[in-house]
């Protein structure tokens, strides 16, 4: 994309800029959005309406919900520690959203064009623990500091069964750049990666079913990774207020609001890239049928979107179904289920790829 | 060379999320693991008992109301039949018909509360407001009898503030008629949900001679297998000419007396009411509901204990008479604040998220434990 925008402006400085904000509002008017999509899923599951007043069908009550914190007083409590209280939302805001840097929306709307893009992609995300933890220890509170402890080994042990899903999707495709996942996974659904990928034979309907196993435990670890229902211990508002950022107000808890968001979207991308062809149409694109390749990008990007849309519905459905796990419960999910499954997985599916 | 350790007082409300109202926990854990569980109340106390002395005796009435303010029918209920039986009123045979079928729809109403704050302590927000709206049906069938929602001051000594409003009877047989299925749907979203079952079978169990000795009543008591129902047991109103069951837990999926069995108990009670408002509606007598009021409220002297089954499990009222127009005592037997004091009992050894479970299946009320 800097390429691309180098070529158009001829300025190093403006097309750099460019590359960082335009991404950035993607993933800002996102994080809008998927809250306001929140309260009207949950609404229209509870047989409620949910905002109405601002806009068409409250539409801009996240906007104005923005509004109204960034204009708010930034109370901090008397015993915290100032510093860490006040880098630890900060921190938690760049983990996620620095995350989408090389997420690839289309073949030409990409932040990065990194060849580790899924290693750094689990490395930016593992900041969010520093975060939590910050935040936690630093309000003096002990409901914080219980959540931020719940968070730390909630994520830290989930990330387990995701790296190793990742891992066997790593083998599977030979590449750690997340375009070049995208890529593969070309032309038909039937090429996608939960589908067998781009190989044909015996072994394309032997790994359909391992493919399957591995999505569903990376759709759930990284559930739990973005602390979301039914892994929403860190932050359960029934035991402990709210838990990590019990003690937040304005816009501090705002970016921990937005950058929730964010997350989603990030793990919902990843999922769709590794299992879902990333931005590959499913049906293959109007842009190239009728001549105007130029439309090609932008369809990509609208696939894209609805693919990590799809997912990130699919986590707010079962937030508003399911109740909550208790904290034992939780690790036992991990330990015992997820991980040993993710390894046999893994085993299996490096036997037939090289078969 | 061992570290030293201590462990952590933490103070859960009276201002948090799922202490159903003031309540006041002082928890003391090690990590998540609780050592002990001390519950501090009193944050809602409104002198109700001296009030009571203060005052005639139909003027107790509504503040009984506020009491257990989820289940205000029933405390009006279990005042009135205390007055009554102290003065030796006989009332009609509609004004015990409707006092019956409001009850009853009380308790599914306040049933529905308990088992919807239970859920969404666990975390499942949309059986609390699928169960709300339902609840809303009764609200509104109380509103249009006597134009209170949550606060009555319906039954009065000796008969009824208000006749039931002519749609009445066609709106309760199809609140019946449509809470049914409601019902169905309420346990294939969470009552038999895997993680709703994990979170609570085998949670504070209840064991009954501890039950017993601590005194506890209603749908905790019942939870631990024994069929103790004040309308059986020691019949009121005209409960002995009734036909329903007392559901008790049977340790469905785990064991007897946990947290599931003391929620499921409530669900199926709820059915029970049902079937009694179903006995009553179509037949209540014709008659004046307030022809038995007496002009001038003044009982001989002498002491009454009467009691009745409240939604939350045995309210008694001790009423002492001293000949004179306001009553000399009034004491009340709040089942939440029996109920409560098991809290210590069944949290031992469980983890701060248990705590919550448990709390929320005693179904306490801070308005009756404060008084």
């Amino acid at each position: 994309m800097y390429q691309f925008l180098y070529n158009l402006i001829g300025n190093e400085i403006i097309a750099g800029l460019l590359v960082a904000v335009v991404p950035l509002t993607i993933i800002l008017v996102f994080a809008l959005f998927g809250i306001w999509l929140e309260r009207k899923v949950s609404a229209h599951m509870q047989d409620r309406l949910g905002p109405m007043r601002t806009g068409w069908h409250g539409w801009l009550q996240t906007v104005a919900d923005l509004m109204k914190m960034l204009q708010k007083e930034d109370i901090i409590a008397h015993d915290a520690d100032k510093s860490l209280y006040n880098i630890a939302p900060v921190l938690v805001f760049t983990g996620s959203f620095a995350a989408f840097a090389v997420i690839p929306f289309s073949s030409k709307l990409l932040g990065s064009e990194v060849e580790v893009g899924i290693f750094y992609l689990l490395a930016i995300s593992s900041m969010v623990v520093a975060g939590i933890l910050m935040a936690g220890w630093s309000s003096n509170n002990k409901y914080s500091l219980l959540g931020a402890m719940r968070a730390a080994a909630q994520i830290v042990s989930y990330e387990i069964p995701t790296a190793l899903v990742v891992l066997s999707m790593i083998m599977f495709t030979g590449t750690l750049s997340l375009d070049k996942m995208s890529q593969m996974q070309t032309s038909s659904f039937w090429n996608w990666n939960i589908f067998g990928g781009a190989v044909f034979g015996l072994s394309k309907f032997l790994l359909i079913p391992f493919m399957f196993v591995g999505a569903t435990i990376m759709f759930i670890s990284t559930l739990a990774e973005v602390n979301r229902v039914p892994f929403d211990i860190p932050e359960a508002e029934s035991e402990l207020v709210a838990g990590y950022f019990t003690e937040y107000c304005g816009m501090k808890w705002g970016m921990f609001m937005l950058s929730e968001y964010g997350n989603m979207f990030a793990v919902s991308a990843v999922i769709s890239i590794l299992f879902l062809g990333g931005y590959q149409s499913p049906i293959g694109y109007l842009g190239n049928t009728i001549g105007a390749s130029w439309l090609v990008p932008f369809e990509q990007g609208f696939w894209f979107i609805a693919k990590g849309l799809t997912l990130v519905f699919v986590q707010m459905w079962l937030r508003w179904t399911l109740p909550r796990l208790r904290v034992d419960q939780l690790m036992t999910v991990c330990w015992k289920y997820l991980i040993p499954y993710a390894f046999l997985n893994l085993i299996i599916i490096g036997i037939i790829s090289i078969l | 060379m061992a570290l030293k350790t201590e462990t952590m007082v933490l103070n859960m409300g009276p201002q948090h999320p799922s202490t159903h109202g003031v309540l006041r926990l002082e928890l003391e854990i090690e990590g998540e693991l609780i050592i002990s569980v001390k519950p501090h109340i009193g944050y809602l106390h409104r002198c109700f008992e001296k009030h009571a002395e203060a005052m005639s005796y139909p003027q107790v009435v509504p503040y009984t109301d506020r009491l257990d303010y989820l289940a205000s029918m029933g405390n009006n209920f279990g005042y009135v039949v205390a007055a009554e039986k102290l003065m030796g009123i006989q009332v009609s045979e509609r004004v015990e018909y409707i006092r019956v079928i409001m009850a009853e729809l009380q308790r599914i109403a306040s049933h529905l509360v308990a088992i919807a704050t239970n859920g969404a302590d666990i975390g499942a927000l949309t059986p609390f407001l699928y169960l709300f709206r339902d609840r809303e049906y009764i609200l509104s069938l109380f509103e249009m009898t006597c134009g209170g929602r949550m606060l009555y001051n319906y039954m009065w000594i000796g008969g009824l503030s208000h006749d039931i409003h002519p749609d009445f009877v066609r709106k309760t047989k199809e609140f019946i008629k449509h809470f049914r299925p409601t019902v169905v749907e309420l346990n294939n979203l969470l009552t038999f949900n895997k993680i709703f079952i994990e979170r609570t079978a085998n949670i504070g169990v209840l064991p009954l001679d501890t039950a017993i000795n601590f005194g506890a009543s209603g749908p905790v008591l019942r939870g631990s297998g024994l069929a103790f129902d004040v309308r059986k047991e020691d019949p009121y109103s005209i409960y002995n000419r009734l036909d329903f069951e007392i559901p008790t837990g049977k340790g469905l999926v785990g064991t007897v007396g946990d947290c599931w069995d003391r929620y499921y108990v409530r669900v199926l009670e709820m059915e029970q009411s049902l079937r009694i408002i179903e006995q009553l509606i179509d037949n209540i007598p014709e008659g004046d509901v307030q022809s038995a009021i007496p002009k001038r409220i003044k009982p001989p002297k002498g002491t009454v204990y009467s009691r009745v089954e409240n939604p939350r499990g045995e309210l008694g009222y001790f009423i002492i008479s001293d000949g004179n127009l306001n009553p000399f005592r009034v004491k009340v037997r709040a089942p939440s604040f029996v109920n409560l004091e098991l809290m210590g009992e069944l949290s031992k050894g469980h983890l701060v998220a248990d705590v919550i479970a448990i709390l929320g299946s005693l179904d306490i009320v801070l308005g009756e434990i404060d008084r």
